[in-house]
């Protein structure tokens, strides 16, 4: 089976118009389902992923032959349960893993768009998954959920068609990417664009892969995904594979073996263009934008039940910004409910065997549904 | 349940809509859901007890109410339900000014220190009271300002709040959980 029997995609026929003004048509959507659909179309979660993220959430990606990226939390009888609910997760428009992006061909030129791929948004990639709900017959979804990136993909879904969710699950995000959050994706932008192997973006016509830029945007990257404590307790100083310092620069400390694995592994997976235009459109998220700076006024016709849920060792995605959303949404008088996790394990903590979020999710969702259905 | 929950929710209207401050593991909001009015959440502190919410199926915001109610527009609830918690709060004052200005009513209990059990545990014993509602010693004890149902009246009184209470004398005494509706 070659990668492209691996991939389901829906052909979007139907035109999207971008923010940036360009209006693209036909445009291939990859996503995956997991479990059934029940006859009353009323168990159905759609799944929104993050930066680096991708459609296949539980089991083995088949590309990657690596779990899923939320195999602990997606799956048969775990938080979210398969058995149970019927779980659609796309790749968002910008990414590398069969859905439109800058990777994919320009029938003008019969070249891979690179840098000539349109700039998209957070708005623009939950726009184009919608038309799942619509090609599944589904009339409104028991539940949006997704961390980091995926909960900002939550909001502004929620935002964009208040009433076709029961509930939503926000994650370690925010509503508005801050400074440092901006700071940092451009710090991984500029590592790829001073590969020279990057080309201005058209590396692929070219056969050329700037991996070493991109393998160092990961590795910044990685850093913000942990806490101190988290990468304190896991490395400290300990040495990779010899007894003392060797006076140079080789991976003398285990950390530095470890981000390197990390930078060297995640170029194998990524597109570093479908990097460049994913971070892009984080930085640009800002739902307050469109309303005067009043999130509020971004829910207000909502009648979505709200469930936020932040880490106590997030410093990306701290609380205090999880909890402006809270905030928003009891300003209106909105039904929400907001928990905030203990966990070192920084803002990956979402990924990662965390029982007392786990559980939390769980419990959420299965209280919710009983009361639906 | 706690018979003073079972006082409070007699308290309540039918489908109001109401905010539990402090509202713990959430036995009273899972009670009123079941049987007043499912247009309830709390407000809770403790993670632990957030998360017993949470598996009740209950809203439940994690947070501190001496910081978090300010995001709650003024008369935004018709119940806001304050249970043997004011006496904790380093700015009760504050914290009693919030309820009335986002509840239309509110209802609060406190534990009454006028009680003639702790009057006599006082006077006999000269230690400070330890009974069923203050089971703490005083180095434990997380009430910095201890009241009496007479004290709370007047501070009532004095600021023009609107407090239901009958047979002051007999209740400052008889009572050790004293149960209000204040309305501003």
């Amino acid at each position: 089976m070659n990668e492209k029997d691996k991939i389901k995609t829906l052909l979007i026929k139907k035109p999207l118009k971008l923010d940036c003004g360009q209006t693209i048509n036909d445009f291939p959507l990859a996503y995956e389902t997991y479990g059934k659909l029940n006859d009353k179309k009323d168990n159905a979660i759609l799944v929104f992923h993050a930066l680096t993220g991708d459609q296949f959430a539980s089991g083995t990606n088949p590309i990657t032959n690596k779990d899923g990226w939320w195999n602990y939390a997606l799956g048969p009888s775990k938080a979210i349960d398969t058995d149970k609910y019927f779980v659609i997760a796309a790749n968002v428009i910008g990414g590398c893993m069969g859905s439109f992006g800058p990777k994919n061909i320009n029938p003008e030129s019969n070249k891979p768009y690179g840098t000539n791929f349109p700039v998209i948004t957070i708005n623009d990639m939950v726009n184009a998954q919608y038309n799942l709900l619509e090609y599944f017959k589904i009339e409104k979804l028991f539940c949006v959920i997704g961390g980091s990136m995926g909960g900002m993909q939550v909001l502004q879904f929620v935002s964009n068609f208040p009433n076709k969710a029961h509930t939503a699950i926000p994650i370690a995000c925010t509503a508005s990417h801050s400074a440092q959050n901006i700071a940092l994706n451009e710090l991984g932008r500029q590592s790829i664009m001073a590969d020279r192997n990057w080309q201005d973006g058209f590396y692929e016509e070219q056969n050329k892969q700037p991996d070493k830029g991109l393998a160092v945007a990961r590795m910044a990257a990685h850093i913000t995904y942990l806490s101190k404590a988290g990468l304190q307790e896991k490395f400290g100083r300990k040495l990779q594979e010899r007894d003392d310092l060797k006076f140079s620069f080789d991976a003398d400390f285990q950390i530095e073996s470890y981000l390197r694995y990390q930078g060297s592994v995640f170029v194998d997976r990524f597109d570093a263009n479908s990097y460049l235009y994913i971070t892009r459109a984080m930085d640009y998220f800002d739902l307050t934008k469109k309303f005067g700076g009043n999130l509020s006024k971004a829910f207000e016709k909502s009648n979505t039940k709200f469930f936020i849920i932040s880490f106590t060792s997030d410093w990306l995605y701290p609380t205090s910004e999880n909890r402006e959303i809270v905030i928003a949404l009891n300003a209106i008088g909105k039904n929400v409910g907001f928990v905030e996790i203990t966990s070192d394990k920084g803002h990956d903590s979402f990924l990662l065997d965390v029982p007392d979020f786990l559980n939390t999710v769980k419990n959420f969702l299965n209280k919710s549904y009983e009361k639906i259905s | 349940m706690k018979k003073e929950f079972h006082n409070i929710a007699k308290l309540i209207t039918k489908n109001s809509k109401i905010l539990d401050v402090g509202c713990g593991n959430g036995e009273l909001m899972k009670y009123i859901t079941e049987n007043i009015s499912k247009d309830i959440r709390g407000i809770e502190l403790s993670k632990s007890n957030v998360q017993k919410c949470v598996e009740k199926g209950l809203t439940v915001i994690e947070g501190d109410a001496e910081k978090d109610l300010k995001q709650f527009p003024d008369s935004s609830f018709d119940f806001v339900i304050l249970s043997q918690t004011l006496q904790a709060f380093l700015d009760p004052e504050n914290v009693l000014n919030e309820l009335l200005r986002i509840g239309k009513k509110a209802i609060v209990s406190i534990p009454n220190f006028g009680h003639w059990k702790v009057r006599l545990h006082l006077l006999l014993k000269g230690t400070m009271p330890v009974t069923e509602n203050l089971p703490n010693e005083w180095y434990n004890t997380p009430n910095l300002h201890m009241c009496t149902i007479k004290d709370f009246e007047n501070y009532c009184k004095q600021r023009n709040i609107k407090i239901n209470l009958k047979n002051l004398k007999f209740q400052n005494l008889f009572s050790e959980l004293g149960i209000f509706i204040l309305e501003k």
